[in-house]
């Protein structure tokens, strides 16, 4: 079988409960349920999660590199945005 | 008793012997897959089997109780020593003769490991507790495999209908009982694997139907591996699985 004819997926893996999916890597299969199988035999051999997620890549639409100017820096010059701005009581220890 | 604590021990040796056998096959296509991805499950599948076989070794050593390990019973018998079913010693062939065998085998594992849960041997059930939840999962791929196959290309219809045909004389062993193995089934220990067939023949029937796969009509039939009498791919197995052992006695790394 050649692999250049086989879709791409994206895989996200839960670690434990409470914890967000994270992307791990992707793989090369026919349809979502052979990457859900692959992705359990590439990714999880050694108990590493609880959950599987994957998407097609070709679903993913992703933010362009050449955007970055007019796209994500403007949000740096407005620094009251930031949460660091304001005094947190003591009792919350993490924020 | 102690011609049931035989019977016993060569029970755990042949379902060792199916496993090894099998999970030695399926190791060879090692860096050989049709691709990354599945060249990782096959080989998963195959840890499997070596991990069975490893219990069930190690079992029939505490019961034979005489100094054997695990590791003598899988590197120091002969061919004919083996009790495996013939048609885990197979070649694997192509990729399509590879996953009918698999679709064979796991569809009968279901059925039997289910039994094996209820063995009144412990041991035994508890192996096969671990077993079945394996086996689950080699089924399902084994069975899309064989759709995706059959349902697939004129050339992967085709060379998947050959793969069950030529495999298809080799499953009746699976269902034949012996004399020594009923008297286990009679002491609740064994699974009467002559009861599985007609689970089993169902099964088959409709994932090949599903892939549009023709049932082989023949009944002729080829057993003999629980007796010890084998094809002549065992030995060439053997020689490969063996060779360490039997170069340099008692190795270890």
């Amino acid at each position: 079988m050649n692999q250049q004819n086989l879709p791409l997926f994206e895989i996200f893996i839960r670690s434990k409960r409470g914890l967000d999916h994270r992307h791990v890597g992707s793989l090369h299969a026919e349809n979502s349920e052979q990457a859900l199988d692959y992705a359990r035999d590439v990714y999880l051999r050694r108990s590493e999660g609880v959950s599987i997620w994957v998407v097609r890549s070709s679903d993913i639409t992703a933010s362009q590199e050449s955007d970055v100017e007019s796209f994500l820096d403007p949000m740096d010059d407005k620094p009251y945005r930031h949460a660091t701005h304001y005094k947190l009581p003591k009792e919350v220890d993490n924020m | 008793m102690a011609s049931l604590n035989k019977a016993l021990l060569n029970y755990c040796i042949a379902l060792g012997d199916d496993s090894l056998t099998l999970g030695h096959r399926l190791s060879e296509w090692c860096r050989n897959g049709p691709f990354l991805e599945e060249d990782l499950a096959l080989t998963n599948v195959s840890l499997d089997f070596i991990g069975r076989a490893r219990l069930f070794y190690t079992y029939a050593a505490e019961v034979e109780d005489q100094g054997r390990s695990e590791d003598d019973l899988a590197y120091l018998r002969d061919c004919r020593d083996y009790r495996n079913f013939l048609i885990n010693e197979l070649p694997n062939g192509d990729f399509a003769f590879t996953m009918a065998r698999q679709l064979m085998v796991d569809t009968f594992d279901m059925g039997f490991f289910e039994g094996l849960t209820r063995s009144s041997d412990t041991t035994l059930a508890a192996i096969a507790a671990k077993a079945i939840k394996e086996s689950r999962y080699h089924l399902r791929r084994s069975q899309d495999w064989i759709i995706c196959l059959g349902d697939g290309t004129d050339e992967s219809h085709e060379r998947t209908q050959k793969a069950i045909n030529d495999l298809w004389a080799y499953t009746a062993e699976m269902f034949e009982m012996s004399g020594e193995e009923q008297q286990l089934v009679d002491a609740g220990v064994a699974v009467d694997r002559a009861t599985l067939k007609t689970d089993w023949t169902t099964s088959m029937q409709g994932i090949l139907k599903q892939a549009t796969l023709d049932i082989p009509t023949s009944d002729w039939a080829i057993g003999g591996g629980r007796e010890g009498q084998h094809t002549e791919h065992l030995g060439f197995l053997l020689a490969e699985l063996q060779f360490l052992q039997r170069t340099y006695p008692g190795q270890q790394w």
